[in-house]
C-alpha cells in the first residue's frame, strides 16, 4: 500500500501512521454536550468500501486525509490537512 | 440424536466408519421465530446453545451469510485465558475460563481444549511491577498466576534468547490454566449441541434489512426470504456495524484486519503459550505440529480480510528476536480476520434502543475466549430483559456516560487496544 502524501509524493505506508476516520476533523465547540463528544470519538460509520481517514506522514510531519477502499485496500486521493 | 464417546470411535473403527451421521439438519427457514440470531460464529452459536439449555428458548434460529465457522471462529489463534485486570472484564473472563473446563462435557464435543500454560514475558522493572498488579488481580479474582523470574522463565522456555539486549527477559506471568483449544471445533460443537435442541442453523443466509414497527423489532429481511421474530439478536464480529445499520444504529466499533501465520507442522517443541507483548508477537503449537502465531492489528481500518506484507515483516522479526530458532521452520499459509474494534477494547453486550434487538460486539482480537461466557450472558439478557451479572458492565451507552473500560489504558483510539 502506497500513499501519496502532498508534500512528499507516492511513499511506503509504513512511513505513516494511521490514526483513525476523518471524524476526528469535525471537533465539537468546547461546550458541547456530551453526546456530541461521543459522536466524535467513538461513533463511526465504519463502511465496507470508500472510506476517508487520516494518516501523519512521519518523516515530514503533514497530516494527510486519504480517501480509500477498506475492501480492496486502494488508495484513491490523499490532501493535506490543513 | 447420537452421542460421541470413546466407544463409538472404536466400533465405527470396526465397521468402517459407515454408521457417522452429519453432525446438524439443514432446515429450511421457518416463516417465524421466537428469536433470531443474525451471525453463526462463535458467539451466536453459543448464545442459541445456553439460551436452549438454560432458559428452554428452543424455537430460535441462527442465519448465517456464509458457512458455519467462516468467520474469526474459524481464523483466531486460538488463545483461552483469564487474566484480565478491571473489575468488570475479571469475573467475564474467569467465567468463560470455569464454563471451557466443562465445555467438552456440556457440548458432548471434542474441542481439544488444552490448558498448556500461558506466559506473558516482561523486559523491565516496571514492566514487572504492572505484571505482579495484574497477577495480584487474577489471584483475587480466583483465577491462578505465578510470576517467573528470570531463570524460572529459562527453565521452562530454555529455547528464548535471553542474550539479545532491546527486550532482555526478566521474568513472565505465568497462568496454568491458560492454554488453547480447537477453533472450528468450537463452533462445531456448539453448533450440533444446539441443533440437537431444535434449533435451526441456516446457513448462506444472509440479513439484508431489519424490521421495525414502532420501535420494536418485528423481523428480517434475508437472501431466503422475510423471517419474523419476536427477538433479534446482532452478534456479527467484524460486520456489526453493517448488520446494525440496517437498524439505523451507529456503533462505536472501526474494524481492522489481524492476520495470522501457521509453520509447516514439525514435532512438539513450544510447550506452552508464549506472549512478547514488547514485541508484538505470541506463539503456540497446535496439536497437529504447526506453529501458530501473529501479532499486531496492520493499524488501518480494512474489511480485506488479508493483511499487508509490513506487518508480515514486521512480526517474522519479532519471532526472530525471541526465539531465533523458528528461523528453521517455513511458513505455510497467512491470513487475516476482521476484526470489531471498540474504543476502549472491551465488547458490548447490550440491548439497544429498539424492543427486542440486541447486540453483542467489540471484541477487539480476545473475542475467541470469551465465546462461552458471552453465549451464557447474552442468552441471559434475551430471555430475562437483565443483564446478565458477569457482564453488567459491557453496556453501549458507557462510552457516552464515561464509564469506559479501557483494560490497556490506551485511550478512545480504536485501534489502539
Ligand atoms: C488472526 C486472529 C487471531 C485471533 N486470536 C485470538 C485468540 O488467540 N484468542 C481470542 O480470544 N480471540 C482471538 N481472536 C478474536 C476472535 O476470533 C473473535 O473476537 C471472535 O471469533 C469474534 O466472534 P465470532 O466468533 O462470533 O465472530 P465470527 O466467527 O466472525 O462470526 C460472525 C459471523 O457473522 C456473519 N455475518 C456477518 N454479517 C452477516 C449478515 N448480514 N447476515 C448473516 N450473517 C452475517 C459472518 O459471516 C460470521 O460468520 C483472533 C482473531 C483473528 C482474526
Ligand atoms: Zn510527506
Amino acid at each position: 500500500m502506497r500513499i501519496s502524501c502532498p508534500c512528499c509524493g507516492p511513499r511506503d505506508r509504513r512511513e505513516f501512521t494511521y490514526y483513525g476516520a476523518a471524524d476526528y476533523l469535525n471537533r465539537p465547540a468546547l461546550d458541547a454536550d456530551a453526546s456530541a463528544w461521543d459522536d466524535y470519538l467513538h461513533l463511526r460509520d465504519n463502511p465496507a468500501g470508500e472510506t476517508r481517514d487520516l494518516w501523519y506522514h512521519d518523516p515530514c510531519g503533514t497530516w494527510v486525509a486519504v480517501t480509500r477502499d477498506t475492501v480492496t485496500h486502494a488508495v484513491i486521493a490523499a490532501e493535506a490537512v490543513a | 440424536m447420537m452421542r460421541y464417546s470413546g466407544f463409538r470411535v472404536f466400533t465405527q473403527g470396526l465397521t468402517g466408519n459407515t454408521g457417522w451421521r452429519a453432525a446438524w439438519r439443514k432446515p429450511a427457514p421457518k416463516p417465524e421465530y421466537d428469536v433470531v440470531i443474525i451471525g453463526g460464529g462463535g458467539h451466536g452459536l453459543a448464545t442459541a446453545w445456553y439460551l436452549a439449555k438454560n432458559h428452554g428458548i428452543t424455537n430460535v434460529a441462527v442465519l448465517e451469510k456464509g458457512y458455519l465457522g467462516s468467520g474469526n471462529i474459524g481464523r483466531n489463534t486460538t488463545i483461552v485465558r483469564a487474566n484480565y485486570f478491571l473489575p468488570g472484564n475479571s469475573e467475564f473472563y474467569s467465567h468463560s475460563l470455569k464454563l471451557w473446563e466443562g465445555l467438552e462435557r456440556d457440548l458432548n464435543y471434542n474441542v481439544m481444549h488444552s490448558q498448556r500454560g500461558l506466559i506473558n514475558l516482561f523486559h523491565s522493572d516496571g514492566q514487572r511491577d504492572a505484571f505482579v498488579r495484574r497477577g495480584n488481580a487474577m489471584l483475587a479474582q480466583g483465577d491462578d498466576a505465578v510470576l517467573l523470574d528470570r531463570e524460572g522463565v529459562r527453565r521452562m522456555l530454555p529455547y528464548l534468547d535471553f542474550g539479545q539486549a532491546r527486550f532482555p527477559i526478566y521474568g513472565g506471568l505465568y497462568h496454568p490454566r491458560g492454554g488453547t483449544a480447537r477453533h472450528d471445533a468450537v463452533a462445531w460443537g456448539y453448533a450440533r449441541a444446539a441443533d440437537q435442541r431444535g434449533v435451526d442453523l441456516i446457513e448462506n443466509c444472509e440479513v439484508t434489512g431489519i424490521d421495525v414497527e414502532n420501535g420494536r423489532v418485528t423481523g428480517v429481511q434475508t437472501t431466503r426470504g422475510m423471517i419474523r421474530a419476536k427477538k433479534v439478536a446482532m452478534v456479527t464480529a467484524g460486520r456489526s456495524g453493517q448488520v446494525a445499520a440496517l437498524a439505523g444504529m451507529r456503533l462505536p466499533i472501526e474494524s481492522h484486519v489481524l492476520q495470522a501465520f501457521v509453520t509447516e507442522g514439525l514435532k512438539p517443541v513450544i510447550d506452552h503459550v508464549i506472549s512478547f507483548g514488547m514485541g508484538h508477537f505470541y506463539i503456540s503449537q497446535s496439536d497437529k505440529g504447526g506453529l501458530v502465531f501473529g501479532g499486531d492489528l496492520d493499524f488501518y481500518a480494512s474489511y480485506a480480510a488479508r493483511g499487508n506484507l509490513p506487518m508480515v515483516e514486521h512480526v517474522m522479526e519479532a519471532g526472530m528476536t525471541l526465539m531465533p530458532m523458528i528461523g528453521r521452520a517455513k511458513v505455510l499459509r497467512s491470513w487475516g480476520g476482521i476484526m470489531d474494534m471498540s474504543p476502549d477494547g472491551s465488547p458490548i453486550i447490550d440491548s439497544t434502543g429498539i424492543e427486542g434487538l440486541y447486540l453483542n460486539c467489540g471484541w477487539n482480537y480476545g473475542g475467541f475466549k470469551a465465546v462461552p461466557a458471552s453465549g451464557w450472558a447474552l442468552a441471559h439478557l434475551i430471555a430475562t430483559g437483565q443483564p446478565h451479572e458477569t457482564a453488567a458492565r459491557f453496556r453501549l451507552d458507557r462510552f457516552a456516560t464515561g464509564h469506559l473500560l479501557d483494560e490497556e489504558g490506551t485511550g478512545s483510539q480504536h485501534n489502539l487496544h
